[in-house]
């Protein structure tokens, strides 16, 4: 059995996998959208996320909590020691939540490109910028002593990083274009599946390039992998899902393609916890200035109290999702309640 | 150099903080407005209430998305702009915030679609429920967050633990002690029922501006009709409130009743005087222009005209609460509550002898009753978290302690400028938005033949709302798609 302080590392990697796999599609149905130019389907797009995208933010929200009350040590150290690029994640996010809801009011067509630009900007920065913090937390970062985190935004930007970013764009995009397949139909849905190859081409060859970096980089990103074999469960259902993206893809069966590609998620996600386990952030300076589950966490009692509520919680946060999805299911027809 | 921090970001927290706090009340306020006018269209399915909760959803929805966008900046500048407060308060303060997230965001945002775009997937039943669970977790959200807020007031629940890297923190020792702190239902009642002032106040400045123009009457009247009644119960329930909110700031931090009264010097010989306008003065320790009742303010906290309340001089100088902004933003809010006794007795009263709709002197005061309540909810937090000044949290974390040890001055001010400008820009286009919606009006001559929800959202598409739907070819567009 986990202890509190290794269940409350899954449930914060499930929380991630959530968000992961519903933001995810949302973000990249902004991040793919100004291949598009004809108005109504644009209007499309967004209204294929429109019910649910706000929805899916919670799941941001309720990471942030939940780090907040299990972790605060890294929260705070994170938070504080990342200011900057957070501070552009808050302006990418509220750009975008704003542009969806204003986009629509006015016909006016140079009020509704400059939504579409805020709208395609904000979805990509926020995008990246999860991305490029990822590849931060894989590769390690200044932690000192003190627990501070001392390092600018140029020291952040480093290469790895970077690919981290542009592959979660891809990985995203992909997310996005498969959802819209679900969502659109005749000429937009014959474009999108079109795009879909593209989609999936870029997101492999970014994969493999960040896969052969992590591997030749960042050596404890599999040292658990001795002392936990069933961590290569991860990677063979990693590698299963990835290449049962394009079959779906061929067979026109988007629901397994979707599945898929969640899946390839949800392995991420925990390949990624693996790679960390026990650390939450880790430094680059000293291994014994690394933040672990021990000591950043709450105390006992508040972990076993954040139990009880998830356990209260989850239920009827996955009730909400599932029937929110279930009333808004099939094609986007637009009507008076449109974006 | 790190004062300039502490301050850079107390301008930033109040900046963002009190941006934010102009829509949630809106929202929640509105939120019940909804659930009544849904559930009056249902039992009477008369067609205005019809056109009221359509056009009052519209409203909503704009008003909800800037709630949304602007929140998720105070849930990260915790972390960002106070993490020494984070370390320290992480263990108590975190599991609100993270109660907040699941009971009541997840609630809010998930129904909140049926409201607004499922008028055509459900029926108006599970329409009706939507609107309910969407104001339940609006109050939810509310309840969490004041709690978070109460223990930063009046810390209970709790015991401080040395880390064994030397930091002391706050931990949790009794769940129910933190939720139930001596603070936290007073408080969360005198938030909610600010909530439903403003809500009722926007509705019913939106219904004047209407007679004023002599536009859309019938729907405006009884918009007007129903939310006055709402706002009186609310005004004069909030009465109480305050009383009580005031009694129990009296007990749980005099300081900050004192800094609110202008209450500088304890007299033992008699009662303390209730003042009424006056401006602190710092070098005197004096009201100037004072207006006052004696022996008042011992009498509301007491029920005794001669038992003096504490005095600012009664503690340290290092502990007291600035003495200008909370008197002023306390007065204020006080006497805009008097206001809306006042306002909303006057509306009863004309509405009774079917005069209220005739003097239009009334009714432009009542169109600016929408500022007027926003002006009274900032002034209520304002006076509440500057009052709490010099601490963070109350008498175990002062703000000049409890900043981000590893930001600078510059980052702040990038962060501050961009949301100066973001928040700017927002606010423009929110105005804009709500002013084109409120020139376009309600959706009229609404012919729905089976009398639900679904038939009259479907004919609503023909009458045509024209932000709301395309342009005559893309529609075309539409039908090919």
């Amino acid at each position: 059995m986990p202890d509190l302080n290794q269940t409350w590392f899954i449930l914060l990697i499930v929380l991630l996998s959530g968000y992961a796999i519903l933001d995810g599609f949302d973000l990249g149905v902004g991040i793919i959208y100004p291949l598009f130019s004809d108005d109504t389907h644009k209007r499309i797009l967004l209204n294929s996320i429109g019910p649910v995208w706000d929805g899916n933010e919670v799941w941001l929200v309720t990471l942030g909590g939940a780090l907040f009350a299990a972790f605060p040590q890294v929260y705070a150290t994170a938070f504080s020691g990342l200011y900057t690029p957070f501070m552009l994640l808050l302006f990418a996010l509220i750009l975008r939540a704003t542009s969806i809801e204003f986009r629509g009011k006015k016909l006016h067509k140079l009020w509704r490109t400059i939504w579409d630009l805020a709208f395609f900007l904000g979805s990509s920065l926020a995008t990246f910028l999860f991305g490029v913090s990822v590849g931060n937390l894989l590769q390690g970062m200044p932690i000192h002593s003190d627990m501070e985190l001392h390092c600018n935004l140029l020291g952040l930007l480093r290469p790895y990083p970077i690919l981290c970013g542009l592959f979660t764009l891809s990985a995203c995009a992909m997310h996005g274009t498969i959802y819209l397949l679900f969502k659109t139909k005749d000429k937009l849905k014959k474009q999108i599946d079109r795009f879909s190859w593209h989609a999936f081409g870029i997101f492999l060859a970014l994969y493999l390039m960040v896969t052969i970096f992590t591997l030749i980089n960042i050596p404890q990103a599999i040292s658990n992998f001795k002392i936990m074999p069933v961590a290569w469960l991860a990677v063979v259902v990693n590698i299963l899902a990835l290449v049962n993206i394009p079959r779906s893809l061929f067979l026109k069966n988007y629901l397994s393609a979707f599945s898929s590609s969640a899946l390839t998620f949800i392995a991420l996600a925990t390949l990624f916890g693996i790679a960390m386990y026990p650390n939450l952030i880790t430094s680059s300076i000293n291994p014994m200035f690394n933040m672990t589950i021990y000591n950043s966490a709450s105390s006992v009692k508040t972990l076993h109290i954040m139990l009880l509520i998830a356990i209260f919680g989850m239920p009827c946060v996955l009730a909400y999702t599932t029937i929110i999805y279930y009333v808004f299911r099939g094609k986007v027809e637009l009507d008076s309640s449109s974006y | 150099m790190h004062w300039d921090i502490v301050i850079l970001a107390r301008i930033q927290f109040a900046l963002t903080i009190m941006f934010h706090y102009i829509f949630p009340p809106i929202t929640i306020g509105l939120g019940l407005l909804l659930v009544i006018f849904e559930a009056l269209w249902l039992t009477t399915r008369r067609q205005v209430y019809y056109e009221i909760l359509i056009f009052w959803i519209k409203i909503f929805a704009v008003n909800f998305a800037i709630g949304v966008a602007t929140g998720i900046v105070m849930e990260f500048e915790f972390g960002t702009n106070w993490s020494t407060y984070s370390r320290f308060v992480g263990d108590v303060f975190g599991s609100a915030l993270a109660a907040e997230g699941i009971f009541a965001f997840f609630l809010e945002s998930g129904f909140l679609s049926i409201l607004l775009f499922g008028a055509n997937k459900v029926s108006p039943g599970i329409h009706f429920l939507s609107t309910i669970m969407v104001f339940l977790g609006s109050v939810f959200s509310s309840v969490w967050i004041v709690i978070a807020n109460s223990f930063q007031q009046t810390p209970a629940g709790y015991h401080l633990v040395r880390q064994s890297n030397g930091f002391l923190r706050a931990e949790i020792t009794d769940f129910w002690a933190m939720v139930f702190n001596p603070s936290s239902m007073y408080r969360l009642n005198h938030v909610l029922l600010g909530a439903f002032i403003i809500g009722a106040s926007l509705v019913i400045s939106v219904s004047s501006y209407y007679l004023l123009k002599k536009i859309h009457e019938n729907f405006a009247k009884t918009s007007f009709s129903v939310s006055l009644i709402v706002l009186a119960i609310a005004s004069y329930t909030m009465l109480l409130s305050g009383h009580e909110q005031a009694r129990a700031v009296a007990y749980n931090q005099p300081e900050k009743l004192a800094s609110f009264e202008g209450n500088y010097h304890t007299c033992n010989t008699h009662g303390t005087r209730l003042s009424l306008f006056g401006i602190p003065n710092s070098k005197t320790l004096k009201l100037d222009y004072e207006i006052s009742i004696p022996d008042m303010l011992s009498y509301l906290v007491y029920n005794n005209f001669n038992k003096p309340v504490k005095a600012l001089d009664a503690f340290p100088q290092i502990d007291w609460p600035p003495l200008m902004v909370p008197f002023i933003s306390y007065h204020i809010m006080v006497a805009l509550g008097m206001f809306y006794i006042l306002i909303s007795s006057l509306g009863l009263i004309l509405l009774k002898t079917n005069q209220l709709f005739n003097h239009r002197y009334i009714l432009w005061v009542y169109a600016i009753l929408a500022v007027i309540g926003t002006i009274a909810n900032q002034a209520g937090w304002v006076c509440a978290e500057v009052g709490r000044q010099p601490w963070i949290v109350y008498r175990l974390l002062r703000t000049s302690d409890a900043y981000s040890k590893t930001v600078d001055a510059n980052q702040i001010i990038f962060s501050l400028i961009m949301f100066s400008l973001l928040y700017l820009l927002l606010f423009f286009v929110y105005i804009y938005i709500l002013n084109e919606k409120i020139q376009l009006g309600p959706v009229t001559e609404l012919k729905y033949k089976h009398s639900s929800i679904l038939d009259a959202a479907s004919d609503l598409n023909k009458h045509g709302e024209y932000s709301m739907t395309s342009t005559p070819e893309l529609d075309e567009d539409d039908n090919n798609a």
